[in-house]
């Protein structure tokens, strides 16, 4: 049979090949324009609702005008110039060495590894000044990295919203996460009083009648571990070892 | 024409690809936590399906034996990628929560049994639609999951509150199992019971017989 013969094998493979090539390429090439402006649509979103912002049936690229990004330095909590906000991708700086640093084990309570030596931020703005910051998180759950933003007045201290855009813990349990009824109770909560940081998920339900039940948010039933992680990473992240520094040095008006 | 309906509707219930013919069942697992997801899903498995069967027959008279599997494998896989990435571009939402699945198409035994079992022997049109056809079957099954673990698991149906849970302040503690993927397994497997209970043909001969007891005294 003439289709068996070794000839005719790799014409067919070859031909097919480059056929097969230049159509997916092409289709790669066309539809990324449109996949870019999605996934940042996205993240857009994401950080609108995160920090309450967020207007159904409103142009999303029309609301975050009012959000400027603005990258941290996270060693000396200063905003820093030195990348650009808008090339600046801080997951592969995260895995960078010469653009982040080794947790040690006690240091790293949320389990990221290493840490972006800068942070974008993301602050709203009004005519009486500082509105809103909406600061980047991420931290292990149970099965993966959960990622998200937590956003803050403008007096620093209270919780203005929470958000996870990216996360794969159990649905039902950990994936609870998700539910708007809990995100709404962390509105509200003092992350700070006078001096250090007092925020914190406990593990059941917070007990009103007893102290600090302003800065206790009610952990997720059956889902322990996950529950244990978003403590940890928002201790984490609003603590020393990271937004802490800057956000001091914004309400002194230093950063 | 009858032959066309026949290719077209056979797959949906005499010779369904998951109840009978037991494939695709991981893709059936992981994507019916919701039906939105899950009508995508169908969606892309059936367009894939008919236009690897199509192709697949349009060079049928060139493929050399001895790289089939390879040749069907590449023309799968170059539909695929075209599939998520015009997902990616016109439906971010839904393709974030399909993630990997779509890719996962590739290595869908529906596809590719449809291309190696009809598109290698049958003129293009006909496998075209027995693409369509087979496609339909799976659909139909993943969407009848997706309804029943959306309503019960999330109290949903295509999105919308139809149960109000317990979390959210309602009366109905949903049923945390069902958005996992082993309850998938049981529905399916009780998808298979009725269906073989309804077309009895389906029914599979025992492997062996046990013959009747012939010893009219006690075994001691």
């Amino acid at each position: 049979m003439a289709n068996e013969s070794v000839t005719k094998t790799f014409t067919v493979a070859l031909t097919l090949c480059i056929v097969c090539a230049v159509v997916v390429s092409s289709a790669a090439v066309f539809l990324r324009p449109a996949q870019e402006a999605n996934k940042l649509l996205d993240l857009k979103t994401n950080i609108l609702a995160s920090a309450g912002l967020l207007e159904e049936g409103v142009d999303v690229e029309t609301q975050f005008e009012k959000i400027s990004v603005k990258l941290v330095d996270m060693d000396t909590g200063r905003y820093t110039d030195a990348i650009d906000p808008a090339t600046y991708d801080q997951r592969k700086a995260s895995a960078d060495p010469s653009l982040s640093v080794a947790l040690s084990g006690d240091e790293d309570i949320a389990k990221i590894k290493r840490r972006a030596n800068f942070s974008k931020v993301y602050v709203v703005e009004n005519q009486q000044g500082l509105e809103k910051v909406i600061l980047p998180i991420k931290g292990y759950g149970l099965w993966s990295t959960l990622y998200g933003f937590i956003a803050l007045e403008s007096d620093l201290k209270t919780v203005a919203g929470i958000g996870f855009y990216e996360h794969t813990e159990t649905p039902g349990l950990g994936g609870e996460v998700d539910n708007p009824k809990w995100k709404a109770s962390w509105i509200g909560k003092q992350a700070y009083n006078d001096e250090a940081l007092v925020l914190e998920v406990l593990k059941g339900k917070v007990d009103p009648s007893r102290g600090g039940a302003e800065s206790k948010i009610d952990g997720l039933a059956g889902a322990t571990l996950t529950t244990k992680g978003v403590d940890n990473l928002v201790k984490y992240w609003l603590g020393d070892q990271g937004f802490k520094p800057f956000i001091e040095n914004l309400k002194t008006g230093e950063a | 024409m009858s032959k066309t309906k026949d290719i077209l509707l056979e797959p949906i219930a005499s010779n369904n690809p998951i109840a009978l013919q037991i494939l695709g069942i991981c893709s059936a697992l992981a994507v019916t936590t919701s039906m939105k997801v899950a009508f995508v899903m169908c969606l892309a498995l059936t367009i894939v399906s008919a236009f690897a069967n199509l192709f697949v027959s349009l060079i049928r008279h060139h493929i050399p034996n001895s790289i089939r599997i390879i040749v069907q494998m590449t023309i799968i896989a170059s539909l695929v990628i075209m599939v998520d990435q015009v997902l990616k571009a016109v439906a971010y939402d839904i393709s974030k929560q399909l993630s990997v699945f779509v890719g996962l198409i590739i290595t869908n035994c529906i596809v590719m049994g449809r291309c190696e079992a009809f598109a290698m022997k049958n003129p293009p049109l006909s496998s075209f639609y027995d693409g369509i056809g087979n496609g339909l079957g799976y659909s139909v099954i993943l969407m009848l999951l997706a309804f029943i673990r959306e309503l019960f698991g999330a109290g949903k149906i295509w999105g919308v509150q139809v149960l109000p849970v317990s979390t959210e302040g309602g009366w109905y503690i949903a049923n945390g199992m069902m958005l996992m993927p082993p309850s998938a397994f049981f529905l399916i497997g009780l998808f298979i019971w009725a269906l073989r209970v309804w077309k009895t043909e389906q029914v599979e001969k025992p492997d062996f017989k046990i013959t009747a007891n012939s010893r009219k005294s006690e075994v001691v």
